[in-house]
């Protein structure tokens, strides 16, 4: 079924989009990448070290997956704009995945300083898409300031809780005119699919496949998740009932 | 003069340029961005942009992350 995913006028055959961080080692990343169908991943941007270090970008070009840098790590406004800016000129993208934490114990966006750079970025012609909190209201404003997508947490970074409050997403995506996808929080394949069934046009997930203990297996339950999800989404689901309804005619 | 790069203070010849700093550190050749005190330098400009005394320069390139 041809249901791609449109961000920014461009079209991606795959709803999944992956992280690359936690995976042990390339090859573990490659099969898992693989599995996973994603055409989109996320790299962080770091100091060039006597390691080398560029071989994931490397790995995405083989595999034909389009790189998607990160501002990780960025705590303000001025950090991440200068970090998006160092990653265009490296990448030669002008794709940004926004992120501006407040701190380490829980990496919650701060909402001012993301909002602060959203700006600055889409003024400099990025095409930002923000990882954002599960907040309605800033999910509006970061599309009002012209982010190209809006991309709520279902709970922090790296905890698998999966979704702590569907309520807000549904309310985000009732909302938003740009495409919404569920970034951080999911832990198994069950968050993903309800992410799409809740009505996200897209999942993004590192850590539940690249520490998972089979993230090869754990990718592929994923990407069957989010197609999964998404046919449930569009094929409409009956409304739930308090009372049973007989499936079988009466005798 | 001392150039801080990528953190570390290092001695360098007057006159030395972004383009010989990159080339020390042995970057990959392609995928890598710098700033120097706080602003892009263009790849296109790295063999003209000379580095002052006391310069912040950044080397930067993508990893797994995110």
């Amino acid at each position: 079924m041809d249901d791609p995913l449109t961000i920014a006028g461009r079209e991606f055959g795959s709803r999944l989009i992956m992280g690359t961080g936690g995976a042990s080692n390339l090859a573990v990343l490659e099969r898992a990448l693989i599995a996973s169908g994603t055409e989109l991943t996320t790299v962080a941007i770091r100091r060039v070290d006597a390691s080398g270090g560029g071989g994931v970008l490397d790995l995405l070009r083989r595999l034909g997956i389009e790189p998607l840098p990160n501002t990780a790590g960025c705590r303000t406004a001025a950090e991440a704009v200068l970090t998006a800016r160092l990653a265009r000129e490296a990448l030669g993208t002008n794709w940004i995945k926004l992120e501006v934490v407040a701190d380490e114990r829980t990496l919650l966006p701060d909402p001012v300083e993301l909002l602060d750079a959203a700006r600055q970025l889409v003024d400099d012609g990025f095409v930002v898409l923000p990882y954002t909190n599960d907040d309605p209201v800033l999910a509006l404003r970061l599309e009002e300031a012209g982010c190209a997508a809006v991309m709520p947490l279902g709970s922090p970074i790296g905890t698998g809780l999966g979704i702590r409050n569907p309520h807000n997403i549904e309310l985000i995506v009732a909302r938003s005119s740009v495409p919404v996808v569920l970034d951080a929080g999911v832990g198994t394949a069950s968050d993903a699919a309800l992410a799409m069934e809740l009505g996200c046009s897209a999942v993004l997930l590192a850590t539940a496949v690249t520490r998972a203990e089979d993230p090869e297996r754990m990718a592929a339950a994923m990407r069957a998740a989010v197609d999964a999800g998404r046919l449930a989404r569009t094929a409409g689901r009956i409304p739930k009932r308090f009372w049973a309804q007989a499936s079988s005619p009466g005798i | 003069m001392i150039v801080r790069v990528n953190g570390e203070a290092q001695e360098w010849a007057e006159g030395t340029t972004v383009d010989e700093i990159v080339r020390r550190l042995g970057a990959p050749p392609s995928g890598v961005a710098v700033a120097m005190d706080g602003e892009v330098v263009p790849r296109a400009t790295w063999e003209a942009t000379a580095v002052r005394d006391g310069a912040v320069v950044e080397v930067l390139t993508a990893v797994q992350g995110g």
